[in-house]
């Protein structure tokens, strides 16, 4: 299985036509797994170039960027609205929950696909097809898209202002056909961690993240729908002349807001819920220790899932809403940071006392902790609305939220895929060069998102391409903090190639893996490593105990005790 | 969503549903029979041209229908209890998106706001003779689009 | 094609996998629909003068329309009943039925649609008509996404095959018969 070939998805078929026809087609959910993972990562580098070219412009304004060339005004809100939108709909989603989830789902709860297989196939290339879309934005006339990924509007309603008619339309429809994926595939997961668990395996036996996906499967299912609903009223706005969101024909543009943040706020949920299932999997495995509370992180994530529905207007805290509901949505705000804490000191919890291995996957899922606690703590200044008054669409708004999804989408990924690398591809990854990607990530990563705290406070406004226009923004000191966040940028982009190489290499020439090279008890490790068509070929296995019975007490021989060995 | 109750091994699907069927057909068309009949009654409730009976003939009717095809025609009470809550907490979200929301987009005035288009819009719109051509009578119809 | 896993046949839960799936696709038709009505409903609250608009709407045709596809729900559960007797045969056919009453509502409803616009009143001429055409527009299309679906199940339970999707497809038609016992009050009577 050369999983290197399919990359992108759309790699020119140069081999014969069976071969191209049985991956293309396939219905085993490892191989669709691993599809929206190349596609997912060949997407992040769209993600990373785009970021690379604005950051370059606001750290030197007007002069060319190499491998750009001047950025114009245009240029720069297609390049942000890009960056946001293939970050969190074609890289974090399908990444963590569609790649992650369809891979792991079956082999963690003991099974031999997904349940509806087929349904599978088609998630996936309805995925792929939206990314299509969305990478065909780029080439119609007026290019991509260039209202912001939030898409307010009458900004995104009409071309006369977003100056980007066809790509507006074309976003639409690839961010509605991406919705579709993955309420398609949702259904698969629940359905299937429903159904189909091994026999033995009681609902507080499977695994945390398989739960946080389950969880986050739902949550996106019961959010999007007010949005696909909005979407379908801005495309007929956008096209057909409409005046849903247009004051003068009687319609309201704030609805929009409030449609698009019912499903923005839970989704960042519906990402952050798989990220943290994934660093329960590695620490407990990397401790040798029980997960400190396996019943409080399942409750308090589904109480974080139900309570992200009653949070969203803090997005509008300045778009003209009603006060009175300001007030109600900044209490629900602070109070939804008690869960994710608590879920922390959990883990904090279960690494105490713990006997640390300090593998990869394990130093990833620590900087998740500590780099997702800076998020969480600037998230209560503007979860405040008298703070977030000041706050609202500044650079502090940016670098909080970064510090959340980069440690979503990026740190707790480096660590699902050096952890699960082996059992994927059958390979190990090269440690010392992922030691040196780690670093070569989370210094870089810092020195770019404090100074934009900084310059946040200060007054930078966000998607403004150019601050020599701003006197006021332009203070001794502030450009340099600029010209720090790129440098930066450009360094931590740099060490992302050492990931492409290790991984790419290891998956050719790495050191063969066993089947359980971490020592870990799930469900999963059973199988070989690549696991065959089927998974457990020698029968799908029966289960015993929970998956954290690390360092038990009734077994002296191991510290660790898979989930499915009799005794 | 909890569900201890299982014992350990996993059941078949046709395991799960096995009953002798008795055939429901009468049933069925009985309750057809009512939904017919409130379908008649909601649709003479406008001509008693009192507002509260049109509203409750109207809507309160729908509710018992729905509630009607989705007891006897979709069994939704023979399921397991939590579809039926999953079904409520959905429509229960509707109900706080609709309640978050309208604040700002029905109401066109609020402590410190107007939202003048609105407001100009309903007067516009209320001046104008009822049972007429629209205001905006044959309008340029664009090509394409429904 | 893969044959059919192992997966698809466990049932933890005690629900058989394809019900339990459409249950789930039920809960995330309610969302959708709840937006589109949510929003219709606050900006007809908040806009007394579409009321000039409405009017327009034939109760007659509407009410026929509610007729047919409440009929249609009918035949959807007279063919789960037929089914759960085992007879796949009886069953296909009050699925063409209900199939029936589904091409017969869109038929109406596109005559319904072409008088209207040839009256004047297109989905650009108030937001009233925005609403109207794209919240029976969405259902529309659910009813015909329903059909497809009904007629290929149709075709496997005559040869007495996967009769346990004839109660599924079923249950997916009575949600959206639901729909439109909602939209009927709300767009044709009271308006």
């Amino acid at each position: 299985m050369s999983a290197e070939a399919h990359a992108a998805g759309h790699a020119a078929g140069h081999h014969e036509e069976g071969w191209f026809h049985k991956y293309f087609w396939s219905t085993d959910h490892k191989m669709i797994g691993m599809q929206y993972l190349f596609t997912g990562m060949a997407m992040a580098l769209i993600g990373g170039f785009t970021v690379y070219v604005f950051r370059m412009q606001l750290a030197f304004p007007g002069v060319s960027v190499p491998g750009f060339g001047r950025v114009t005004a245009s240029d720069y809100n297609a390049l942000v609205t890009t960056h946001g939108s293939v970050m969190i709909f074609w890289v974090a989603m399908p990444v963590l929950i569609a790649a992650l989830g369809n891979f792991l789902i079956p082999l963690m709860i003991g099974c031999d696909d997904m349940v509806f297989p087929r349904l599978n196939r088609l998630s996936y290339q309805l995925f792929l097809l939206s990314a299509l879309i969305l990478i065909g934005s780029f080439f119609v006339q007026g290019g991509a898209f260039g209202g912001a990924w939030t898409a307010y509007p009458p900004l995104s309603a009409k071309g006369v202002y977003n100056l980007t008619p066809q790509g507006a339309s074309l976003w639409l429809v690839a961010v509605a056909l991406e919705f579709v994926a993955f309420l398609l595939g949702g259904i698969n997961f629940v359905t299937t961690v429903m159904n189909s668990r091994a026999p033995g395996m009681k609902m507080f036996d499977v695994p945390i993240v398989v739960w946080m996906i389950v969880v986050a499967s739902i949550v996106f299912m019961a959010s999007v729908g007010p949005l696909v609903a909005g979407a379908v009223m801005l495309l007929f706005d956008q096209n057909f002349g409409t005046g849903f969101y247009d004051p003068a024909k009687g319609g309201d543009p704030v609805l929009w807001q409030h449609l698009f943040w019912f499903f923005g706020h839970p989704e960042v949920y519906v990402v952050l819920l798989p990220a943290v299932g994934i660093v329960a999997e590695v620490i407990t495995v990397f401790s040798r220790k029980k997960l400190f509370g396996y019943k409080t992180v399942l409750y308090t994530a589904i109480g974080t899932g139900v309570l992200s529905f009653f949070v969203w207007a803090h997005h509008q805290f300045i778009a003209g809403i009603d006060p009175r509901m300001a007030n109600i949505f900044s209490v629900t705000t602070l109070l939804i940071s008690i869960p994710v804490a608590e879920m922390m000191f959990v883990y904090i919890a279960t690494l105490y006392g713990g006997s640390i291995r300090l593998k990869v996957p394990m130093l990833w899922s620590l900087a998740f902790i500590g780099e997702f606690l800076v998020g969480g703590v600037t998230g209560i200044f503007l979860g405040a609305s008298g703070s977030d008054i000041y706050f609202h669409d500044t650079y502090f708004v940016l670098a909080h939220f970064h510090y959340t999804f980069f440690p979503i989408a990026f740190i707790a990924v480096f660590s699902a895929v050096t952890y699960w690398f082996p059992k994927m591809f059958g390979r190990m990854m090269n440690e010392t060069f992922g030691k040196i990607h780690f670093w070569g990530t989370i210094i870089p990563f810092n020195f770019i998102f404090i100074p934009l705290f900084i310059l946040g406070v200060r007054g930078d406004h966000r998607r403004i391409y150019d601050y020599t226009n701003f006197p006021d923004l332009m203070k001794p000191g502030m450009q340099d903090l600029r010209v720090l966040a790129t440098v930066s940028l450009v360094t931590l982009l740099a060490f992302q190639f050492i990931f492409l190489a290790n991984f790419f290499y290891s998956l050719v020439k790495g050191p063969k893996a066993s089947a359980n090279p971490w020592q870990a008890n799930t469900l999963e490790w059973v199988a070989a490593s690549p696991p065959p068509h089927g998974n457990f070929p020698e029968g799908l296995p029966t289960v015993y105990r929970g998956p954290y019975e690390y360092n038990h007490p009734d077994r002296p021989q191991e510290d660790y005790w898979p989930q499915n060995v009799a005794s | 969503m909890s569900d201890t109750s299982h014992p350990a091994p996993a059941g078949t699907a046709a395991a799960a549903e096995g009953h002798a069927h008795v055939d429901h057909t009468q049933a069925y068309v009985k309750i057809w029979g009512l939904l017919v009949v409130l379908l008649v009654i909601s649709v003479a409730g406008p001509f008693l041209g009192i507002r509260w009976v049109t509203l409750i003939t109207a809507f309160g009717i729908a509710l018992v229908k729905a509630y009607m095809v989705a007891k006897h025609f979709m069994h939704i009470d023979l399921e397991r209890k939590w579809i039926l809550y999953l079904m409520a907490t959905m429509l229960a979200l509707m109900a706080v998106m609709v309640g978050g929301v309208s604040p700002d987009v029905m109401q066109h005035q609020g402590r410190n706001w107007t939202n003048e288009a609105a407001k100009a819009a309903v007067e516009k719109g209320l001046k104008e003779a009822p049972a007429e051509h629209t205001e905006h009578g044959a309008a340029p119809a664009h090509g394409e689009g429904h | 094609m893969a044959t059919r896993p192992i997966a698809t046949t466990r049932s933890a839960t005690g629900i058989p996998t394809g019900r339990l799936a459409v249950w789930w696709v039920i809960a995330s038709e309610i969302v959708i629909f709840g937006g589109v009505l949510g929003s219709y409903l606050m900006h007809r609250l908040g806009h007394p003068e579409w009321e000039h608009q409405s009017v327009h709407t034939n109760t007659w045709i509407g009410a026929f329309n509610t007729l047919v596809l409440l009929t249609s729900s009918l035949c959807a559960v007279l063919a789960h009943n037929a089914a759960e007797l085992k007879n796949g045969k009886k069953a296909a056919n009050f699925l063409l039925l209900t199939c029936v009453g589904g091409l017969t509502f869109l038929t109406v409803k596109g005559f319904e649609w072409t008088h209207e616009i040839q009256s004047g009143f297109t989905m650009q001429s108030n937001m009233f008509w925005s609403f109207y055409y794209t919240a029976a527009g969405l259902h529309g299309l659910h009813v015909l996404a329903g059909v497809i679906i009904m007629l290929i199940v149709a075709a496997d339970a005559r040869k007495n095959q996967e009769l346990q999707r004839v109660e599924n497809i079923g249950i997916y038609w009575h949600f959206v018969d639901i729909v439109w016992v909602f939209l009927f009050p709300l767009l044709y009577i009271a308006k």
